[in-house]
């Protein structure tokens, strides 16, 4: 069994970071140009690190799967960023954004980086307004700030509807300085096949170029993985369609832990699913809970009309309307965190409640906000949203559809959850190194801040602390006793055995010659994983689910077909490869899902809950960290080690959004 | 050099070249006016504006920005055609909001110099070039009776007609020009720019009216007398 | 409730930035309304991946209208025939039964096709590193709210700062001019007391970069302003040619 030492340092916890970097070891600037840094991945985490360990002097290969490192999949998150300025004086602090975010992580998180990532949140606000990043102001020229779920005060900066985009273009501004400086070096359409060890250490990437299909070789003192998380393993989800695990895989092949795995984060408010050619999940920005009101009937006849399609949803009057998060949750209503309103929609669902054909949906409701705050203010708010949500369904949220008895009532959306985040990723210790030496995960693809469950406009939060504010120094760390290490040629057996190893799965795969496409056999998992390894889990179930898994496997090789050749673009060879990875990951997420026999933020198994149906958590069994350890091969199940998780600021209690 | 080495210099060549055009072409259309109340007045004129020195440097002056506007025009569509690469699409649809002139400068531009051409060989040649030259006798009323010439060529229905569809092609070319050459030199923002349209839009209905009234009232002339 | 409809679609096919291309014909029967165009695309390269042939290659990604990798040239138009939507927010309902689609990859000398529909945008990528950023160091700057800005030129920032990089004015520009795109980042840091200490620079070093990359001069036609997925305005080019012409004249 290998000891975990997550490197957590002494001190009380508002003064363990600050000791950290007094402490330290650094790399002086002559140093820093010879040491060579790979960077994978260009979303906020990865565009931020290498902008930063460039402008600091290191040498830095960046690599990216899209055209442009503007692309990456940050740009979607639209609600804003939390930062615990307490600009609006509603008594915030960095303690209580500290606090907020292991409560609303279901205290699964590991406290000292939580503290971290509160702290550094004042810097982030401060280093993006500095770029230019175009925030929302108040008349005065003030920032503006705006509420979200899991909080009971204003912490959320907001560029409109569109903070990820902002922020990443932020960080893609920086990185656009670095590489005309000359001190990073961008690879476009390229992708991390696999990582490289020598003695032990990570010391370069395989990557395939998209458009020539070449594999080429690439090398460096350190690898630093921040290719985010793993949501399409259930095929739809609100993550890009290039959004992929085969790094963090190649990752976790070599060696790597993998933390956490069915800590899965399940949006509640997306469009429903609409058929079966869909192809991917839209997210409607959760600011709508701010001022939208989300319900279903009250009467099961109403339920069965609606699905029926007899009756809409502005027929159904006030009095039979049943607003269940905010009879449920009084205190926080419709802004408690995701993982409970997504719970709490499915459940009504469950119970026959659902509102369109399929029953899988719910309605959320602008009829009172648009009275109380007049339709003018409410598509100022939300205009952009209702526009999208009317171009997808032919439904305008912001028009007037019925009168009963002299009270309004306008067309409600409708959502239910969809896969959207993933807490879970490569296990990293308080310097964010993976368990293999010089290996280092930042972003959504580590897991090490959200506990069980993110809070909204954390996300942006915690890629951009890691990678403008973390990893620059902790990297240093690392990197101080590598100076005497002289760059790394390519041509070391290492590489070749690396590459031949990618090279034989492609010829592998392109050989197998079956007859279902990619995506066919992605849907099948993605079925399999949201109806056993989904919202609601079972012992059971996630047993079938794993016996389901081996066979979708199977037919992946012995079915798959994949177009054309090896040689120049082959979308298809692409994400052949990244469903292999997939499906380990499938698994995996099914064996980290079977093993917690509690119910705690996005992972829900049936058999524990309370009466009431909230999740149950079982803190004297499961308070620990599950990092998982791949066995050499995909047939054989990964082996599991614990880091229990110390609490030494925070009482662990039960979370409690109801009063 | 900027003007001729940058995009924006380039057409800030072409704004500059074509707002002095505009006030060229404002001057005679004024200068025209002058016909209709007095023949003898515009001869005055047409004399005052013969082979002197001050009217010479300003013809010259007057055809360098004539000959930078149209050199530059086809260097940049030259220069835009590469840039739109050698495949072209199957199928195109003008948006809304895309004014034809817009994207039609040059073959405006083209219709504009043939109508110059004709418009030199009918007036010019006759008048100012034939005192340049010393042949008082070009034209068949010596170089100075300006009027006269505009008689006999509108009386015309050919040279009516060739005009007036000469004088459609340059509205057309004015008013994209005008609120172009501003927001080329930056005078634009979106208030500022509706503004231009209108204001521009207004200019050269009236420059333009300017000329085709001298054409249609001589025309009209012609045929009662 | 949507009805499906079958169309005739047109696709071009292209093996590389060299190699000649070509229109290839498909009929497309019982499309339901709700489906994205890309979903149909999906729904095509399904049929010839079952057919054993080679499927369309078209960039996309986020599918939300955000991301700005997809693209596609629908009949005429950049990102299809809605206003203010890229190519991945357009559903079939908008089409007719019996339509003949066509659809063509953005057409420029700037954007080499790569196959099919897909281009090379990287040239975004340089005229950004030319200058669009504000040179600041990662570390400590000051208070966020030491800055302030007036509402009006923050929003006015943020509607310059929306651009998505999709390469749709270029698509639609007959001069294949890249200037709608330069000027919202040339606006957007223009707007902003970070971005004034180097707003002359960034003016000069981005246009110097979008011209020697070959793309078009531009001869204010709108179709960019008409076209562009986030409404971004040509007041903004304005803004660039007063910034560039103050920075050339200061020489």
């Amino acid at each position: 069994m290998a000891t975990i030492d997550s490197k957590i340092p002494e001190g009380p916890i508002a003064e363990k970071w600050t000791n950290y970097k007094a402490h330290q070891k650094l790399v002086n600037p002559a140093n820093k140009r010879r040491l060579d840094i790979i960077v994978v991945g260009t979303g906020l985490a990865g565009a931020s690190a290498a902008a930063s360990l460039g402008e600091m002097g290191f040498k830095v290969f960046n690599f990216c799967i899209q055209d442009s490192p503007r692309r990456a999949h940050s740009i979607a998150a639209q609600g804003g960023i939390n930062a615990a300025k307490n600009y609006q004086n509603d008594g915030d602090s960095i303690y209580r954004l500290f606090y907020d975010t292991v409560k609303g992580g279901d205290y699964r998180a590991r406290e000292a980086n939580v503290y971290r990532l509160a702290e550094v949140s004042n810097n982030i606000i401060d280093q993006c307004v500095a770029q230019g990043v175009p925030f929302a102001r108040e008349y005065g020229g003030t920032l503006a700030n705006r509420s979200f779920g899991g909080a009971q005060v204003s912490r959320t900066f907001y560029a409109k509807g569109q903070t990820g985009q902002q922020l990443l273009l932020g960080a893609y501004s920086a990185l656009s300085h670095q590489v005309h400086a000359g001190t990073v070096k961008l690879y476009t359409r390229y992708e991390m096949e696999d990582i490289v060890i020598v003695d032990g250490r990570a010391r370069g990437i395989i990557a395939k170029n998209l458009v020539t299909g070449k594999l080429e070789r690439f090398a460096a003192h350190a690898v630093v993985i921040a290719t985010g998380g793993y949501g399409n393993t259930y095929f739809l989800s609100t993550n890009a369609m290039a959004c992929n695990c085969t790094a963090a895989m190649a990752c976790y092949r070599k060696g790597a832990w993998f933390a956490n795995p069915a800590y899965v984060q399940i949006h509640p408010t997306c469009i429903p699913v609409h058929g079966d050619k869909q192809s991917k999940l839209t997210l409607m920005s959760e600011s709508l809970r701010n001022d939208g009101r989300i319900w279903v009937p009250k009467k099961i006849e109403d339920a069965k009309a609606l699905q029926a399609g007899t009756k809409k949803g502005s027929d159904i009057p006030e009095e039979d309307r049943d607003y269940y998060l905010e009879r449920r949750y009084p205190a926080f209503g419709n802004l408690v965190p995701r993982d409970v309103a997504s719970r709490a929609a499915k459940e009504r669902c469950d119970h026959g409640f659902g509102v369109n054909n399929t029953g899988l949906a719910v309605f959320l409701d602008f009829s009172e906000s648009i009275e109380r705050l007049g339709l003018d203010v409410v598509l100022q708010r939300y205009g952009n949203l209702f526009d999208m949500y009317e171009e997808i369904t032919d439904v305008n949220p912001g028009e007037l559809a019925n009168e009963i008895n002299g009270v309004k009532y306008y067309n409600p959306m409708m959502i239910y959850p969809a896969i959207h985040y993933t807490m879970g990723g490569i296990w990293v210790d308080y310097e964010l190194q993976t368990s293999i030496k010089g290996l280092f995960a930042i972003g959504e693809c580590n897991f090490s801040d959200h506990g069980a469950n993110r809070l909204g406009a954390s996300a942006l939060m915690q890629g951009l602390a890691d990678g403008y504010f973390v990893l620059p120094y902790t990297i240093q760390n690392y990197l101080a006793d590598q100076i005497t290490v002289p760059r790394f040629s390519t041509d070391l057996p290492e590489f070749a055995e690396a590459e031949k190893a990618v090279q034989d799965k492609i010829d592998h795969l392109m050989s197998i010659k079956g007859k279902k496409s990619v995506d066919s056999i992605h849907k099948e998992l993605g079925r399999v994983m949201w109806e056993y390894v989904g919202m609601g889990r079972t012992a059971e179930g996630l047993k079938t689910g794993l016996a389901k898994l081996k066979e979708i496997r199977k037919e992946f090789e012995t079915e798959l077909f994949i177009p054309g050749s090896k040689e120049g673009l082959n979308v298809e060879l692409d994400k052949a490869i990244r469903l292999n990875d997939f499906i380990t990951m499938g698994e995996l997420i099914a064996y980290d899902a079977l093993n917690r026999n509690e119910s705690c933020g996005g992972h829900f198994r049936e058999e524990y809950q309370t009466e009431e149906g909230e999740a149950k958590r079982d803190d004297e069994n499961f308070f620990y960290v599950a990092c998982w350890e791949y066995q050499g091969s995909d047939d054989k199940a990964p082996v599991l080690y614990k880091e229990p998780l110390v609490y030494e600021a925070i009482k662990v209690q039960t979370r409690n959004y109801k009063s | 050099m900027w003007l001729s080495n940058s995009s924006i210099g380039r057409k800030v060549v072409m704004s500059v070249t074509g707002i002095a055009l505009v006030l060229f072409l404002t001057f005679h259309m004024s200068m025209n006016l002058v016909a209709l109340f007095s023949e003898d007045a515009y001869n005055m004129v047409c004399e005052f504006l013969g082979a002197n020195w001050y009217a010479l440097v300003a013809t010259v002056a007057l055809a360098a920005l004539f000959v930078i506007h149209i050199i530059y025009a086809f260097w940049l569509t030259m220069m835009n055609r590469n840039a739109r690469g050698s495949e072209r699409y199957a199928v195109t649809q003008k948006p809304k909001n895309v004014e034809w002139a817009s994207q039609n400068m040059l073959v405006l531009g083209i219709i504009v110099i043939l109508g110059l051409i004709l418009h030199f060989a009918n007036f010019w040649y006759k008048m100012q070039f034939a005192e340049i030259i010393g042949d008082h006798f070009l034209g068949e009323y010596g170089p100075t009776n300006g009027a006269a010439y505009i008689a006999s060529t509108f009386s015309q229905p050919v040279y009516v007609i060739v005009y007036l569809i000469w004088l459609i092609a340059l509205w057309f070319h004015l008013t994209h020009g005008f609120w172009s050459a501003l927001q080329t030199l930056g005078w634009s923002n979106k208030i500022w720019f509706e503004r231009w349209k209108l204001i521009g839009n207004v200019y050269s209905t009236l420059v333009v009216l300017g000329f085709a009234v001298v054409v249609v009232i001589y025309f009209f002339k012609s045929l009662c007398c | 409730m949507d009805k499906n409809i079958s169309f005739t679609l047109k696709v071009w096919r292209q093996n590389g930035p060299k190699e000649k291309g070509h229109f290839d014909t498909f009929q497309m029967k019982d499309i339901p309304g709700d489906t994205s165009f890309l979903e149909m695309l999906d729904i095509l390269n399904e049929q010839l991946i079952e057919e054993g042939k080679e499927p369309i290659v078209f960039d996309h990604d986020c599918r939300e209208g955000i991301c700005g990798m997809c693209s596609l040239y629908i009949n005429g138009h950049p990102h299809g025939p809605a206003t203010g939507a890229t190519t991945c927010q357009i559903y079939m309902r908008r089409f007719n039964d019996g339509d003949t689609i066509t659809v063509e990859p953005w057409r420029s000398a700037g954007f080499p096709v790569i196959k099919d529909l897909m281009v090379d945008r990287s040239a975004y990528d340089k005229i950004m590193q030319a200058g669009g950023y504000v040179s600041v160091r990662t570390g400590a700057p000051q208070d966020a709210n030491a800055i302030l800005i007036p509402k009006q030129n923050a929003d006015e920032a943020m509607d310059a700062a929306s651009c998505i990089g999709c390469g749709a004015c270029v698509a639609a520009c007959k001069n294949g001019s890249a200037m709608l795109f330069v000027s919202a980042k040339v606006s957007q840091l223009a707007l902003l007391p970070q971005g004034r200490p180097e707003a002359a620079r960034r003016a000069k070093a981005m246009l110097a970069k979008m011209d020697e990359l070959g793309f078009g001069n531009c001869t204010n036609t709108r179709a960019c302003e008409a076209e562009c997925p986030k409404n971004i305005s040509i007041s903004n080019i304005a803004r660039l040619n007063r910034e560039f012409i103050k920075a050339k004249l200061k020489d």
